[in-house]
């Protein structure tokens, strides 16, 4: 078994919750003056009682956590919003402390929480690399050393003698991630940091990270892209409220994580006309999806036919009106787009009245996972006229007959089944 | 089975902070480097996008000197120890102007790097720290003005000179001192913000700027040298200009409240030290 890099024993973190900053009056004192000496007595008397003095108006950020990291893991840390997890990065890089526990950590510990929080505005982006490269902990040597990597890195070249301030927010981002990138520590705690920058920018970025991942060093990796957390990490940890969940293979928990938070919603109805979703033009009666000649709640898999429903009434007769659905998957990337071609009733300008349209998606071509539908009205091939976003959600089971013995995530927004003819040349 | 660590990297322990922080200067030693780093950056942007730039360092100084000579020199009559005024006066504004912009820069330097406290971890003494010692440049500069005025008036200095590195050693350790001490409660308490301005106008009247120690006399005399700043003012009178000297006691009573001053907020930023990126 390889080294221990970071052993986290039994942590936990809290914090108040005050209205420190709040703008109160003379009023709003008096009144908080005499409920605190109310809450007082209320709550020497439940001490007395025996029971333990909880204050209401704090908050664990986290509770109990403990785990081991060993040298050359790339832990994934996910979790909702506010579940403790840069808590955790910041106490890893002793920025807070916690209130009880213990971390022990082997190596130094490099981290980009938040690129570009140590640049000077006033000061050149050739100043500001060695500012920040200090900042960050890197010896004037090792910024030296690196100074023409970064640089060719970040795609500045020409405005390094210009003062940040004057750059746009893209190059100072990238400026700023090439820095923090060319860390050299054993420890390296990265927090969103691949949601900076053009899509040109985050594949580098995707690639750099790749390379520190195999360079074997161990890594925390704080992200809300699932993709990237199951195609860069060794082992996922799921925070939630503070407290882990779970904690095993990427795969396993990324798809815990994603089952707890979204819902399947193959089906809405809206039986008032009045309540119904929509504007003066159209309104939807509804929506769903379902496998081709069965139910909505049946299982969805990789082979599995689809009729998508849509049921609406229209209002309006005077205009042309088109209908899209957006299919997207878990990393919100657009599978496709599709529209009624070949369907007479959208040729003409389209008649008053209740309508069914049905979309078929055949099978074996949506990639496992969860997908959304989304959807849209247009007008007179122009206009807008209304959409829903997230209409519904499914999920694409796995199907082993599509397997061929390999275990692992197939990439693709589809995975369809194409024609293949193969044949032997040489006699 | 328990995983064996050989590894020869540092270790470092994170756990709750309880009780008594002593200073770590094993730690300020290993991030001197930083510590130079902040320097070179305050320098470089301190007078950045200004028109007339580092000559600030000397115009703050020279002007407040020449309007006291005018007032007070001219007008009020103010004693000034058998030394022409303006240099009375200026000699003692180096070490004061140094202060008071020391204090101003320095009490929210932690404020003003917020975002760095809430992302990285260094040891945060090095902001005050950097402001304080990057106003020595500013010191340097204005400082050539004197031996300039020395000349015109033709004051050179004894062999009191040697003792002048003490004096500045001291309005260094005094700066430092209130610097970290204004900036670990701006931290917390947004005051300070209005604090500094009041306290330094007020610790102008009753430090020897404008005038001579000796309008004071007996038991006022050593009670108004629990004033750091007195005895560094003194010091840089007596050493650079010959002034009589004021005595042991103003000299070693108030180099003692320099290092209480010193030691105190040391002590004090270190307590708070651990909260700041939580409350900052």
């Amino acid at each position: 078994m390889s080294n221990l890099a970071v052993r986290v024993e039994k942590i936990s973190k809290q914090y108040k919750i005050t209205q420190r900053e709040r703008y109160k009056t003379l009023r709003d004192t008096l009144t908080n003056l005499s409920s605190t000496f109310i809450t007082k007595i209320h709550k020497s008397y439940r001490n007395s009682n025996g029971h333990s003095n909880i204050d209401d108006d704090t908050i664990w950020a986290l509770k109990d956590i403990s785990f081991d990291v060993h040298d050359g893991e790339i832990l994934g840390i996910i979790g909702r919003n506010g579940a403790g997890k840069s808590t955790l990065l910041k106490i890893l890089s002793r920025i807070t402390f916690p209130d009880a526990g213990r971390v022990e950590i082997y190596g130094r510990v490099g981290s980009l929480l938040e690129v570009g929080s140590g640049f000077h505005p006033e000061l050149t982006g050739r100043e500001n690399i060695y500012l920040n490269g200090a900042v960050l902990g890197m010896k004037r040597s090792e910024i030296d050393e690196k100074f023409d990597e970064i640089v060719i890195f970040s795609g500045v070249e020409r405005f390094l003698d210009m003062p940040v301030k004057r750059y746009s927010s893209g190059m100072h981002v990238r400026l700023a991630f090439a820095v923090a990138a060319h860390l050299d520590t054993e420890i390296l705690l990265l927090d969103e940091v691949l949601s900076v920058g053009d899509i040109g920018f985050q594949k580098k970025s995707l690639s750099k990270m790749e390379n520190v991942v195999s360079a074997g060093r161990t890594v925390f990796f704080v992200s809300h892209n699932m993709a990237a957390v199951q195609s860069l990490c060794s082992r996922v940890i799921w925070l939630d409220n503070g407290k882990v969940v779970t904690d095993g293979p990427p795969e396993e928990v990324v798809s815990l994580y994603l089952k707890s938070s979204i819902s399947n919603q193959t089906e809405q109805v809206w039986n008032d006309f009045s309540e119904a979703p929509g504007t003066d033009n159209v309104r939807l009666r509804r929506v769903a999806v379902c496998p081709e000649g069965e139910t909505a709640s049946d299982v969805i898999t990789i082979r599995t036919p689809l009729v998508i429903e849509f049921e609406f009434w229209n209002l309006d007769e005077e205009h042309y009106l088109d209908l899209s659905i957006v299919i997207t998957n878990e990393q919100g990337v657009t599978a496709f787009v599709s529209f009624p071609l070949n369907d007479t009733l959208w040729e003409n300008p389209f008649p008053r009245g209740l309508f069914r349209s049905c979309c078929y998606i055949p099978g074996d071509l949506l990639n496992t996972g969860i997908h959304r539908i989304t959807l849209r009205f247009v007008r007179n091939n122009r206009f807008l006229i209304y959409h829903m976003k997230d209409a519904l959600t499914f999920e694409v089971l796995d199907s082993p007959e599509r397997r061929r013995g390999w275990y692992g995530k197939i990439a693709g927004a589809v995975h369809p089944a194409l024609k293949w003819t193969t044949m032997k040349l040489d006699e | 089975m328990k995983s064996t660590n050989l590894s020869k990297n540092p270790v470092t322990i994170v756990q709750p902070v309880k009780g008594f922080n002593a200073l770590d200067l094993k730690e300020l030693f290993q991030y001197r480097e930083l510590l130079w780093v902040f320097i070179w950056r305050e320098i470089k942007v301190r007078y950045k996008q200004t028109i007339l730039g580092a000559s600030w360092a000397v115009i703050q100084p020279f002007v407040t000197m020449v309007i006291f000579s005018i007032f007070f020199g001219r007008i009020v009559n103010v004693s000034s120890d058998d030394i022409p005024y303006p240099i009375f006066s200026y000699a003692a504004l180096l070490p004061w102007t140094f202060f008071t912009n020391s204090l101003r820069l320095g009490s929210n330097s932690l404020i003003t790097n917020s975002t760095l406290i809430t992302k990285v971890y260094f040891p945060r003494l090095v902001l005050p720290a950097s402001i304080v010692i990057s106003g020595l440049l500013d010191f340097c500069i204005s400082f050539i003005v004197l031996l300039g005025m020395m000349l015109f008036y033709g004051i050179y200095p004894g062999l009191e000179i040697f003792f002048f590195p003490l004096f500045l050693f001291q309005v260094v350790v005094v700066t430092l001192g209130a610097g970290i001490w204004l900036s670990a409660l701006n931290v917390q308490y947004r005051d300070v913000r209005y604090v500094v301005p009041f306290l330094t106008q007020v610790w102008l009247f009753i430090t020897p700027v404008i005038y001579p120690t000796s309008l004071l006399s007996g038991p006022m005399r050593v009670l108004y040298s629990l004033n750091p700043m007195v005895g560094v003012i003194e010091g840089f009178r007596w050493t650079l200009l010959g002034s009589i000297a004021s005595g042991k006691i103003i000299f070693g009573m108030s180099a003692l409240t320099s290092l209480i001053l010193l030691a105190s907020g040391l002590l004090y930023f270190r307590q708070v030290e651990k909260d700041f990126a939580d409350v900052v």
